[in-house]
């Protein structure tokens, strides 16, 4: 089995990465996940959180909101709505974010609220995780 | 006959203009390379985003419960169109291009009896079809102020749509935009986005494998479904910014060349009226030498 497979971040403005990995972990709506090469063919979508990369050349974590991952054996590629290198994610950036998701909350349609809530708390969760 | 000075003030207004459209040249080239990179760099995104969502769609959409986005609304009585032109005008058939063909679909479908909403982003489209189809108007995003479109621009301009989706005004949603072929070249078409329609992806998602989703392809494509508008609509403004780019640079080379020619042909009768003064001037000093 190959040691790497190949790993993209896309973000709607640019590619923001492409390496070889030999792991990445991502931030699943349904959990976090581990994805190795040979892993079977999966879809999910994103919730926010902190996505890494382990790869030869050392590990990398990105902050991801939005979007999803698509994960075959060869490869992973994320296509997250947001997605900045955990340097760039300062508390200004982060309070930023979570005021959008706040103003998300309030303005959500109600079949929608408890989402948009899960969103914000996850956005809150990913704060304390990066620059507590 | 214009006198001397005023050929001579003529030639000099002439070549202001043809030095500011030189300069409006130049300038729009270099916009056109950024807008040009960024419409590239937003490409996998989209592609891998379409590919995904189509792959799914396929699989869901003759389903009872598909997503509203997808199987629509099952009415075509009331057509959004949603036009995107730029904020500025002096770039060729660019926004009259987009225009046009909006108010040619918008007379289309008011024939049908359908009821037409309009939806304009950029000021000029505003302006050209505010006078014939001024009282369909429901809304018009500014983006004057915009230095850099960024995916949030088109993230407000999606969540406005889908709000009024939400609430029922409207059926089916189509933006008009200039895709970007060439310089010389942008074809004005109109895109179905809501219900979301897919073409035929060649290649696609790797169509062998077979997709484990979590949680269910349901719930991806319903969360998938609201981002395909936004990225449509950030891909089409992309495009659209390109478009303008290259329509100005096409057309402001065109206008240096005519200031050129303008400048020659002007030259060449100011020599002429010249010439001919100095001509009269000796002919009535050697007849007035003569009768001496």
């Amino acid at each position: 089995m190959a040691d790497t497979m190949q790993f993209d971040l896309v973000s709607p403005e640019r590619k923001l990465t492409s390496v070889q990995a030999r792991e990445v972990r991502i931030p699943g709506a349904e959990g976090e996940l581990t994805a190795m090469p040979g892993h079977s063919a999966l879809i999910t979508t994103l919730r926010p959180g902190i996505l890494t990369v382990v790869g030869p050349a050392g590990t990398a974590e990105y902050a991801v909101t939005g979007g999803f991952a698509e994960i075959t054996p060869e490869g992973v590629t994320v296509l997250a709505e947001r997605g900045l290198p955990r340097a760039e994610l300062t508390p200004a950036v982060h309070a930023e974010m979570v005021a959008e998701a706040k103003k998300a909350v309030t303005e959500a349609h109600p079949s929608v609220v408890d989402a948009a809530a899960k969103v914000l708390a996850d956005m809150e969760a990913l704060g304390s995780h990066m620059l507590g | 006959m214009p006198s001397l000075k005023d050929l001579k003030n003529r030639i000099g207004s002439v070549k202001n203009t043809r030095k500011i459209t030189k300069a409006m040249q130049m300038v729009a080239a270099a916009k056109l390379r950024r807008a040009q990179e960024s419409a590239e760099a937003a490409r996998p995104f989209a592609e891998r985003m379409t590919a995904v969502m189509a792959g799914l769609a396929a699989s869901v959409g003759g389903s009872d419960g598909a997503p509203r986005l997808l199987a629509g609304t099952g009415s075509d009585k009331v057509q959004l169109l949603v036009v995107m032109t730029a904020e500025r005008g002096l770039c060729g058939g660019f926004n009259a291009n987009i225009a046009k063909l909006a108010r040619v679909r918008a007379n289309e479908l008011l024939a049908q009896g359908k009821t037409v909403k309009i939806l304009t982003v950029g000021k000029k489209g505003r302006d050209a079809l505010r006078r014939d189809l001024g009282q369909y108007f429901i809304g018009h995003v500014d983006l004057s102020e915009v230095k850099k479109l960024g995916y949030v621009n088109a993230q407000s301009i999606a969540r406005d749509l889908l709000a009024r989706f939400d609430a029922g005004e409207f059926d089916v949603a189509t933006i008009f935009y200039s895709r970007f072929q060439s310089v010389i070249a942008q074809i004005p078409i109109a895109k179905q986005i809501i219900p979301a329609q897919f073409e035929t992806v060649e290649g696609g998602a790797d169509s062998s494998l077979v997709y484990d989703y979590e949680p269910s392809e349901e719930a991806i494509l319903a969360d998938l479904l609201p981002r395909g508008v936004a990225t449509a609509i950030f891909a089409a403004l992309l495009e659209n910014g390109a478009s303008e780019q290259g329509a100005r640079m096409s057309a402001m080379d065109n206008a240096t060349r005519n200031a050129g020619d303008m400048i020659d042909k002007l030259t060449i009768q100011y020599n002429r009226s010249r010439q001919a003064a100095i001509t009269t001037e000796l002919v009535e000093i050697i007849a007035g030498a003569e009768a001496l």
